[in-house]
């Protein structure tokens, strides 16, 4: 019983932009998502890292079609959802939910929490057992918030509140998909522990598939299943947790680890650090051949020629020519 | 030798439309020459009030302070609390600089990198055009930009993050000062490019020996480049100590829920994080005991009822690690370390 | 060609006008010939077009007279050439508006940079109070006012018949002929740039690099006139580019009032006598100027903004 819950072939991204040269306009692309490609099962986490301008969120927002993609596939739960229009797209809504990064500006100032919670059964239609208002709390209850409050608005609550609010609104409708866009990122170290807590717990009892986005790789490691690095819109790895943080194979990977600094001074003071040289080319622009060429130590012709495939080394998928 | 920089007892209190908030109470701390002390908090701790106001740029009509502190350099000195406001200018830029949190918004857009270079070295050697040209140029190369002379001409749009933030630094060094403060200055940036900037702050310390104090959140950087750590908690210190003392053995209970809350790579994946419950308090109306209490598990290990009535002292059995906490030290010794090697299996 | 559509809809017969009382048909049917209004419409445009760049003659024969290029026409009610009616009006308008620019900026940037340095203390109460008052006073009033009151009643400007002084040969009698527009005109424009300004500036204060001046160990006056004004100085030019091209255009209302022959009363005055050369003559030269004016601001934002420069 293994369809994947989501799968997505070859998706891309292009956003169409323009620059003046001198009086002519000349017509670009920002290559945002320049084809990915993985598979997420039923009840996987999948994290999808990457650095600023890697596409990450930009692929989070088109799989759930909150931006319609530029070429690809999509298949949701044995449908090919690409092309599929607005209008058809809302039923299927309630089964792939958001949840964003800040706090602040993902909930309406406006609307008191209880009414925030409850929009979703508003806009499908959909009345659960026992009434809006009792779910609502039931809700706010699983994600440790105080049923009571429900009349509250979201500036007499706190950052890691209002991330939980958030959540609450996401899982109203019992998705079987959720894309968590940075959901920690803007939380305080105490409290990012909490809602990551909350989170793992949810997805364990409902069985939800979720594709988490973050750029904090020890964050990552904890909560999924597999990850899939990427860079200038591309994936450059993927493999279940435990494979790409012991041995990785892709040089981008390994120079990422390096970089993140671990909470232990001993190990910092004796590692050898990978410093990636140079800078992150435009996606306007990227590299030709492998896009990872330019910063690699351990590029060659071919990588500069070629674009390396996706292909299975060991027990990770790695799109390159030389993989550790 | 003396320390480059001595904060003694500082507080620092605004009013707000809720009341006056106590943003720090009684904090000290000491760098010095060549090393990088942290200060470690999250938000409401107190630790961005404190930087600021180590080069006097907190808001001077409504805000109060008291203590001292004390800058040190070759032969000059000076306590920014009790000093006018154009002593205090001498000094900005000049024997204490500051680098900020966000690179994109740090630099002025309308004026070249060189000139904003340059004008550091004006405003306390004025008249000396060339040389500062000159000086701009050669900084730039020190932190790494490659065609210094060329970039110089450009603007700051032209220049990505990391670059940017090497340009900040290539600024606040322009005077050689004894003593960097660097608030939150890689938390914008990726982690590669963080890994670069404070390999750089490292190396550049080196070279002159400057003093740091590095404000951050992120336990990961403290670890890389601090050498002693001032952990910060509503205002106050709770833990102070080296690397070495508030990592292997933290003597706050903060400090160690911290510590156990933070997600590390390699680390089993499989364990909960310990959560620290609940929330920082309201720095309007601090609780009258240790402003932890309400947070903290070990309560039951201390005297009864002094923890939500009596604010614990800066205590330790080693001069150079000190804690607030009301629990007898042996006995967090004890309890804190099994908890330790727990967080880090 | 709006205008010459607009005035082909409205029921009066140009030629009619062109004589005072003593009209007889036959000088109407004369005059319609002269000046070519038996012609169709169409053509009488392409006339008027063509007549800027090599002049146009009106009549036949021995009534035969012409303007020379550029010629915008000619006006029958002033019996005159447009192009000279404005030679003789469009320096005054010019005047106006610039001697109103210039005291309305230094008025208008000053006020409001005091008012952000000084926010909430006396300097920004009055400052506001200020502006309350140039905003809501319509220059009708305002010129009417120092009308009434400066010319009339004080006397100390006289109600200006003389006409228009150059500034070179009679610098008081300019002064005072231009005194009281500029008042009126800068106390409106003065009041929008304060506001301006003081928004401006104090947004630009709160920006990171300020303090990373500051931190550079600046006093706060270079902070505020060299770093901040730098920044502000992008908007308020376009802002002010643009208001003084459409002064330009003719400032009609305060003209009109204080009895200013610049080319605002020239407008109004031809509307009212349905003088159709002089209107369409007065718009063109309007819409020219806002045109240049755009672009020039155009230009001068990409020096003073270099982010726009790359692009």
């Amino acid at each position: 019983m293994s369809t994947p819950l989501l799968s997505v072939r070859n998706l891309q991204k292009y956003f169409p932009t323009s620059r003046n040269v001198g009086f002519r306009k000349e017509k670009l692309q920002v290559k945002a998502v320049d084809g990915i490609s993985f598979d997420l099962m039923k009840g996987e986490t999948l994290g999808l890292v990457g650095e600023s301008g890697c596409g990450k969120t930009t692929a989070g927002r088109t799989i759930l079609k909150l931006i319609e993609p530029t070429a690809g596939q999509i298949i949701f739960d044995g449908k090919d959802i690409t092309k599929l229009r607005p209008g058809l797209m809302t039923p299927l809504r309630a089964q792939m939910q958001i949840i964003f990064q800040d706090p602040f500006s993902a909930l309406n100032p406006r609307q008191t929490v209880g009414k925030i919670i409850a929009a979703p059964f508003e806009i499908q239609k959909v009345t659960p057992e026992g009434g809006v208002k009792k779910e609502v709390a039931a809700l706010m209850e699983r994600v440790g918030l105080n049923p009571e409050h429900y009349n509250r608005y979201p500036h007499e609550f706190s950052g890691g509140q209002r991330q939980r609010i958030g959540i609450a609104r996401a899982i109203a409708l019992k998705p079987k998909l959720i894309v968590a866009d940075e959901p920690v990122s803007a939380l305080d170290v105490s409290i990012q522990a909490q809602v990551i807590n909350l989170i793992d717990d949810l997805q364990k009892a409902d069985g939800i598939s979720i594709v988490f986005i973050a750029h904090d790789l020890s964050v990552v490691q904890h909560i999924s299943d597999r990850v899939a690095v990427m860079y200038l819109g591309k994936i450059m790895e993927i493999a279940k947790t435990e494979d790409l943080f012991s041995a990785p194979h892709h040089p981008y990977t390994t120079a990422l680890l390096s970089a993140v600094p671990q909470p232990d001074p001993r190990s910092e003071r004796s590692r050898e650090r990978i410093i990636l040289k140079g800078d992150l080319p435009s996606p306007i622009n990227p590299p030709a051949g492998c896009v990872f060429n330019t910063r690699c130590w351990k590029a060659q012709d071919i990588c500069r020629t070629k674009t390396p495939e996706l292909l299975t080394v060991g027990k990770s998928q790695v799109a390159c020519h030389f993989p550790e | 030798m003396k320390n480059l920089l001595e904060i003694k007892d500082l507080k620092v209190t605004f009013p707000t439309d809720d009341g006056f908030v106590h943003a720090v109470d009684g904090v000290s701390i000491s760098v010095a020459p060549g090393e990088t002390v942290a200060i470690v908090g999250e938000s409401g701790s107190g630790k961005t009030v404190t930087s600021l106001s180590v080069i006097g740029l907190h808001n001077r009509r409504v805000t109060q302070i008291s203590g001292s502190i004390i800058v040190n350099d070759k032969n000059e000195s000076l306590d920014i609390v009790t000093a006018p406001l154009d002593k205090i200018r001498s000094y900005r830029g000049r024997v204490v600089s500051m680098i900020f949190q966000d690179p994109m918004s740090s630099l002025h857009p309308y004026y070249r990198i060189g000139s904003q270079l340059a004008e550091a070295y004006l405003v306390h050697n004025p008249g000396q055009k060339e040389a500062a040209h000159k000086k701009a140029v050669e900084m730039l190369e020190l932190v790494g930009i490659p065609e210094p002379q060329v970039r110089a001409k450009e603007y700051p749009h032209q220049f990505s993050g990391g670059m940017r933030q090497r340009v900040m630094i290539a600024m606040a060094l322009m005077n050689d000062p004894a003593v960097l403060i660097a608030d939150e200055p890689t938390t914008a940036l990726d982690v590669t490019v963080q890994a670069q900037i404070l390999q750089l702050l490292k190396d550049l310390q080196k070279k002159l020996n400057m003093g740091i104090l590095l404000i951050t959140h992120d336990l990961g950087v403290v670890a890389q480049v601090a050498d002693r750590v001032s952990v910060m908690y509503a205002g106050r210190i709770v833990e102070q100590g080296s690397v070495d003392d508030i990592f292997y053995s933290p003597h706050a209970p903060y400090t160690l829920g911290l510590l156990k809350s933070v997600p590390r790579i390699g680390a089993k994946s499989s364990e909960r994080l310990k959560a620290i419950p609940g929330q920082p308090p309201s720095l309007i109306n601090l609780p009258q005991g240790c402003a932890f209490a309400p947070r903290c598990e070990y309560i039951s290990l201390a005297p009864s009822g002094a923890c939500e009535s009596l604010k614990p002292e800066l205590l330790g059995s080693k001069d150079e690690h000190k804690s607030r906490c009301h629990v007898p030290e042996g006995m967090r010794d004890k309890t804190f370390a099994a908890e330790i090697k727990g967080a880090r299996a | 060609m709006v205008v010459y559509g607009v005035f082909s809809i409205l029921p009066f017969d140009p030629a009619a006008l062109t004589c005072g009382q003593k009209c007889t048909p036959q000088v109407i049917e004369a005059n319609r010939i002269k000046l070519g209004f038996d012609k169709p419409l169409w053509e009488q445009y392409w006339l008027f077009l063509s007549g800027i760049f090599v002049g146009r003659t009106y009549g036949a024969g021995s009534a035969e007279f012409s303007c020379p290029a550029p010629s915008f026409g000619y006006s029958f009610n002033e019996n005159m050439c447009v192009t000279d009616m404005l030679k003789e009006a469009l320096p005054i308008t010019v005047n106006l508006a610039i001697g109103a620019f210039v005291i309305w900026m230094v008025v208008g940037v000053g006020l409001g940079l005091l008012a952000a340095k000084f926010r909430g203390r006396y300097p920004d109460t009055l400052s506001s109070v200020f502006v309350l008052l140039g905003t809501s006073l319509p220059t009708f009033v305002t010129g009417l006012f120092l009308l009434v009151y400066v010319s009339i009643k004080w006397k100390i400007v006289p109600l200006s018949l003389e006409g228009y002084k150059s500034l070179f040969d009679d610098p008081l009698g300019y002064f005072r002929y231009f005194i009281l527009g500029w008042i009126t005109l800068a106390i409106a424009y003065a009041a929008f740039y304060t506001r301006f300004t003081r928004a401006t500036v104090l947004e630009t204060l709160g920006e990171d690099y300020i303090r990373t001046a500051r931190a550079k160990g600046l006093t706060e006056r270079v902070v505020l006139l060299k770093h901040t004004m730098r920044a502000v100085l992008a908007p308020i030019t376009t802002s002010a580019g643009l208001d003084i091209a459409g002064l330009i255009g003719g400032a009609i209302i305060t003209e009109s009032i204080l009895n200013l022959g610049g080319l605002g009363r020239m407008t109004i005055q031809a509307v009212y006598e349905f003088d159709l050369s002089v209107v369409v003559a007065t718009t063109m030269l309007a819409a020219a100027v806002v045109i240049t004016m755009n672009l020039i601001v155009d230009i001068a934002y990409g020096y003073l903004d270099p982010r726009v420069r790359m692009k």
